[in-house]
């Protein structure tokens, strides 16, 4: 199979290494970044578009850009790892839906296009008879949404909990365990590479938000916005705050929940009681779906990072390759 | 009418079904029993907390017959508000009048605030208060949390809700 790889950042580089790394049986056709672009149906020499993006700065060649590679090149899937706009979806909307109409299968990182245009995509997919798979837009390495549609099918999902976002759970834990303030964890989690130079998507509540539209319109086929999502962020939290919840064996969480059922989609910080499953520690993930038959079931793991986005993007990749692609 | 108590029993098999079982002989209802495995009880005795309901001319009879099972009582009581939930406020307290925004629940009549924890930092600073809210129902709770809510609202701070235990 055959794949074109649209952005070339921290999860682009994932997958690029990867591929070289792995013995996966996976052949790169098209590369673009930004600024380049560069074409081999015959197959690219990842190792060497890795050192040159690393010496150069591009991947490629300028002059060939991205949606030239996805209109034109030859290949059997898009792989769309480029930057998240969370109210447009682009550059990844127009990039996908130019993939989905020439029928290639589309796997993404990117949670823009999925919150913003989720039915409209998958529609196009299924006219032109191709997979959509966007396993790592929630929760990075955790395989959340193959556990939904195929380990707990036929359980009715009444609810889903979870800390989606690694960096509000990093200075939480930073202010609960060294009693830092909500401003001393923010710059330990700066230097350390886990919050952004502006961490307000994070902070905000706004990316775990994102995530639950995902959540809502995959899972349950809703049609609802970032504007649904009754969102709080950590910002005001104070390490007094965590010292009172401390006092009753509990910290403080961000916590998102959907529970189509009680109409409830929201973020928040919660009290939370110590013991509970999805108090994890650092930059973990933990995401707890309530099933009828299965009952309640939880997962944990790294949220982000480069090998494990690229990880739950190689698996959409492999399962549409063993599953979807007629073998000639 | 309503009432906790709290029971002393040996840490044996039978004990707390014996020590239950005069509750509906007397016509008593069960609301809830909370173990405390409290490991400094070197003495082999386990204490049982247990709210019930029941006839109030009933009371002295069951007093008796739990008694007679060799169970110690160590406390009784009417209670009438038994539901606790607790929450955190950030923000302008003093300024935002605090005993007004625990008023708004006190002058309800079906909450309290059963205790306020309130820690101040510098005067220019947000402080931080924990309240924990009693009330006789799970309804009148979410009445009471819908009613602070709103004041929260009003005043610019943020309130911080517990997550129930799902595990
Ligand atoms: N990093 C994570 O741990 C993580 C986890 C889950 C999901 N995601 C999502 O995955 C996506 C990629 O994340 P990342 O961390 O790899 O981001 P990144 O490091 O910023 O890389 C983005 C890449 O996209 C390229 N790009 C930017 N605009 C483009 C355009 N118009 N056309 C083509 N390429 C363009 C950039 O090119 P240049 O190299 O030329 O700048 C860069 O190579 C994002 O949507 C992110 O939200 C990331």
């Amino acid at each position: 199979m055959r794949i074109a790889l649209i952005g070339f950042g921290s999860v682009g580089r994932g997958i690029a290494e990867a591929i070289v790394h792995k013995n996966l049986d996976l052949t790169v056709s098209g590369v673009a970044d930004s600024k380049s672009g560069i074409i081999d149906p015959a197959g690219i020499d990842m190792r060497a578009v890795l050192e040159r993006k690393r010496e150069t700065g591009m991947c490629g060649e300028e002059g060939i850009s991205a949606m030239e590679i996805i209109t034109s090149a030859d290949y059997d899937l898009l792989i769309e790892v480029t930057p998240t706009d969370a109210r447009t979806g682009e550059p990844a909307l127009g990039y996908i839906t130019a993939a989905l109409r020439r029928g290639k299968h589309v796997v993404t990182s990117n949670k823009g296009p999925i919150a913003c245009a989720y039915h409209a995509l998958r529609t196009l997919a299924d006219e032109h008879g191709v997979q959509l798979r966007y396993e790592a837009t929630v929760c990075g390495a955790i395989p959340i949404m193959q556990a939904l549609e195929n380990g707990l099918a036929g359980n009715d999902i009444r609810g889903i909990y979870g800390v989606f976002n690694g960096t509000c759970n990093y200075i939480l834990t930073r202010m609960a365990d060294e009693r830092l303030t909500y401003q001393q964890a923010l710059l330990e989690a700066r230097e350390l590479g886990y919050a952004e130079a502006d961490p307000t998507y994070d902070v905000k509540g706004i990316d775990a938000a994102i995530k639950l539209v995902i959540l809502a319109n995959t899972v349950w086929g809703l049609s609802t916005t970032l504007d649904d999502v009754d969102t709080t962020g950590i910002d005001a939290v104070t390490s007094d705050a965590l010292e009172l919840a401390e006092g009753q064996d509990c910290t403080i969480r961000l916590i998102g929940e959907i529970v189509p059922g009680k109409e409830i989609l929201r973020v928040s910080p919660r009290i939370i009681p110590k013991s509970h499953t999805l108090v994890v520690s650092g930059t973990l993930n933990a995401v707890m779906v309530d099933t009828d038959m299965a009952g309640k079931v939880t997962f944990i793991g790294k949220g982000a990072g480069s090998s494990e986005t690229a990880s739950a993007i190689i698996s959409d990749v492999l399962f549409i390759r063993d599953h979807h692609v007629k073998r000639t | 009418m309503q009432v906790s108590m709290k029971l002393e029993m040996k840490d044996a098999p039978g004990q707390l079904v014996a020590a239950l079982t005069p509750i509906s002989e007397v016509g008593g209802n069960i609301i809830a029993v909370i173990h405390q495995h409290d490991p400094k009880h070197l003495s082999g005795t386990i204490d049982v907390q247990i709210m019930l309901e029941l006839p109030e001319k009933n009371l002295e009879k069951l007093i008796g017959l739990i008694r007679s099972k060799g169970v110690t009582i160590l406390r009784i009581g009417e209670e009438r508000l038994l539901i606790r939930h607790s929450i955190i406020l950030i923000g302008h307290l003093i300024h935002t009048d605090l005993t007004d925004t625990v008023d708004r629940i006190d002058e309800t009549g079906f909450a309290e605030v059963a205790e306020l924890h309130m820690v101040m930092p510098a005067i220019t600073e947000p402080s931080s208060a924990k309240i924990t809210i009693k009330s006789a129902s799970e309804a009148d709770m979410d009445r009471a949390l819908d009613i602070l809510r709103d004041v929260a609202g009003q005043k610019q701070l943020l309130m911080i809700e517990t997550m129930e235990d799902h595990a």
